[in-house]
């Protein structure tokens, strides 16, 4: 599972794409042209881009309300992502889903979801059509560390480990679900205790590694692959901003964020070994010039697509 | 009279709530040090401590039936979902055990228990964070269903849903939250009454105008606008809509002769078709000028961008528009 260059410059690109995303994201909210709230994932960009890269596109995911980076990931384009956050009719769902709930089934994202758990038995199904349809792909749900407290993912995975599903179950742990520290919410302590619970095999990483999430994933992919059966992964992580747009981050310390911002960021650790590796500082930098005018002419290009259109709206919750 | 905004308000009832009845305690994520998703919890847990003001795991289906079983065994629990959406996540508590055990068990427990949350769009939070699902309880019985409209009628209604000895589903739209006005504040009520009526917010003569939770408030402005001068509208705010107070509005319909029921809520199989039903086979069938109308949000999910929720919810001027059509008949 060693990376060659191309793909460790390509995990640099898509760390760097998703954060500077929701960068102009936030740019773009404090300018009051974006309507409704959204939940920013910088800081944890390394647990998309590696699971992401480890997946072809026939393999599934399902998302969550932090769920920007996934989509990317996934193979999103950037244009028609804004253009969905702007509710314009370019976006990935017509203006209707906005920043939570953007799917993109051409890339096997089968959706961000706005409902904690809520993709996790959604997965189960969509494994079971993988496994029914004999298909050499996987699917990868994406949760948060506040989903494992749902009676959901619990009857997720007790099926999941039953029928032998293919499934990767990525828990991106980033230690609390809105205000409520997962250590004070987490009976027992332990995530991969309760996977393992039900019979699946599990570990629990570095979800700041990024190269160490790539292959985290693509080996669990080749081994469900062989040998059947739904593995998980814990990714610890990180969020830098508040929950939501609301959030006073009252519950926790400011020298807690900025250790994670210094010493844990995905982005100066990736940047730091590829230096140490012997990749050049310039074609790093390219790359970052090329992300930063991506973003540029995808603003642009969205906040130039026509609204989205008003007609229809009852029909449209029916196929 | 303090001013106060509607999430201070029930802040307030519910403090005199933890005040007065040591069996009273608050459940719910977030409620906490962050102070609810809303900031209608902000400073409980400080003023309580956490025997009282219990923050949870992002567990609906648990935070519902442990209200349901601290009820039953004395306690008086009032607990959150952050947004009334994800109660869904705890209809089993609520619908087959809340509502049903009182009568279940032959009138031998009672289910004092409150579950409060934040309901209705208008925020751009887009489909599962947006719905108005009030009439679904109205369907339950054993369940009362109350919707406040603005900071007094929240603070008062609260009060009364704790006096009241059943399960009581309380939605706040997230819309009213903000709005201020000078608030009476009231010891608690001798009894529940005020759950299950009506209030006539403003009298007139032409027209019937019934509606509930936010709504009211667009209503309001609606019937306050010019294109509507020459006519005199009656507006009546439901506030609890199950039990109903249908005789507030057929009395009215009889002296008016038209009604008009506005809702942010889809009209199918919704409270607003049950108050048309019921006024149409009321004795104020015989004094009905025009076809009374209903005036509902789409029948869609809510959508995410600002200028699609405004087509969904039913704005100032669709009001004013249904107005004129009931009462010009055209
Ligand atoms: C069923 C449900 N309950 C509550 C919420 C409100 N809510 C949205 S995100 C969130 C915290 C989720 O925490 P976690 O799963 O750890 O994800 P993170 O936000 O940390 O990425 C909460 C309480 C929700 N969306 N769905
Ligand atoms: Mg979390």
């Amino acid at each position: 599972m060693t990376l060659d260059k191309n793909k460790k410059l390509e995990l640099f690109r898509m760390m760097l794409l998703i954060r500077m995303f929701e960068e102009a994201l936030e740019e773009m909210f404090s300018r009051g042209i974006l309507h409704g709230t959204m939940h920013l994932s910088i800081g944890q960009e390394a647990t998309a881009a590696g699971a992401c890269l480890a997946l072809t596109k026939e393999d599934l995911i399902t998302s969550t309300h932090r769920g920007h980076g996934h989509c990317l990931a996934k193979g999103a384009d950037t244009f028609r992502m804004f253009a969905e956050l702007l509710g314009r009719e370019d976006g990935y769902c017509r203006g209707r889903g906005g920043s939570m709930h953007i799917a993109d089934l051409s890339n096997g994202n089968l959706g961000a979801n706005g409902v904690v758990a809520g993709s996790l038995t959604i997965a189960v199904g969509a494994g079971h059509s993988l496994k029914m349809q004999k298909k050499d792909n996987v699917t990868l749900c994406f949760f948060g560390d506040g989903a494992v407290n749902e009676g959901s993912f619990h009857e997720a995975l007790n099926l999941a480990s039953l029928w032998e599903l293919p499934i990767i179950f990525l828990c991106e742990n980033n230690q609390y679900g809105m205000s409520m520290a997962s250590e004070n919410a987490i009976a027992g302590g332990s995530i991969i205790k309760r996977a393992e619970s039900y019979g699946i095999e599990s570990i629990s990483i570095d979800g700041n590694d990024v190269e160490n999430v790539y292959e985290t994933v693509a080996g669990y992919k080749e081994s469900i692959l062989s040998k059947g059966k739904p593995r998980f992964i814990e990714c610890l992580t990180y969020r830098y901003r508040g929950h939501s747009k609301s959030d006073r981050n009252l519950y926790r310390t400011d020298e807690e964020i900025n250790f994670w911002k210094e010493e844990k960021d995905p982005l100066i650790r990736f940047s730091g070994k590829l230096l140490e590796e012997g990749y050049k500082k310039a074609d790093l930098e390219n790359i970052e010039n090329e992300v930063k005018e991506e973003i540029k002419n995808s603003v642009k290009k969205a906040l130039e697509s026509p609204e989205s259109s008003e007609t229809n709206l009852e029909e449209d919750s029916y196929a | 009279m303090p001013e106060m905004s509607t999430g201070q308000a029930i802040k307030k009832a519910l403090s005199l709530c933890l005040d007065n009845y040591e069996e009273a305690f608050l459940a719910g994520e977030d409620i906490g040090i962050y102070g609810g998703a809303f900031g209608v919890t902000d400073g409980l847990l400080e003023q309580y401590g956490e025997n009282r003001i219990k923050d949870t795991p992002i567990s609906e289906d648990v935070i519902a039936g442990l209200g349901v079983g601290a009820a039953i065994t004395g306690m008086r629990p009032i607990v959150e979902m952050q947004f009334s959406d994800f109660i869904v996540n705890a209809m089993d508590p609520i619908v087959n055990q809340a509502a049903k055990l009182h009568f279940m068990y032959g009138g031998s427990v009672d289910v004092p228990l409150i579950v409060r949350g934040a309901s209705g769009g208008g925020t751009g939070a887009a489909a599962q964070h947006s719905q108005s699902l009030e009439s679904w309880f109205c369907h339950v019985p054993g369940l009362k269903v109350v919707t406040p409209s603005g900071p007094q009628n929240a603070y008062d209604l609260l009060l009364a849903s704790f006096i009241d000895r059943n399960p009581i589903i309380f939605m706040e739209h997230k819309l009213i939250y903000k709005i201020k006005e000078d608030v009476q504040i009231n010891d608690f009520p001798k009894d529940s009454s005020l759950l299950g009526k009506g209030k006539i917010i403003s009298e007139g003569s032409d027209i019937t105008v019934v509606s509930y939770s936010n709504m009211i408030n667009t209503a309001k402005e609606a019937i306050n606008d010019k294109k509507l001068e020459k006519y005199s509208v009656e507006l009546i705010d439901l506030m609890t809509l199950s039990p109903l107070d249908i005789d507030l509005v057929i009395s009215s319909v009889r002296k008016t002769g038209r009604l008009l029921m506005c809702q942010e809520a889809s009209g199918d199989s919704s409270v607003g078709s049950t108050v048309i039903t019921e006024v149409v086979s009321s004795e104020a069938f015989k004094k009905i000028k025009t076809p009374p109308k209903l005036l509902s949000g789409l029948h869609s999910p809510m959508p995410s961008a600002k200028h699609l929720e405004n087509k969904v919810i039913p704005q100032k001027d669709d009001i004013i528009n249904s107005i004129l059509k009931v009462i010009e008949n055209e």
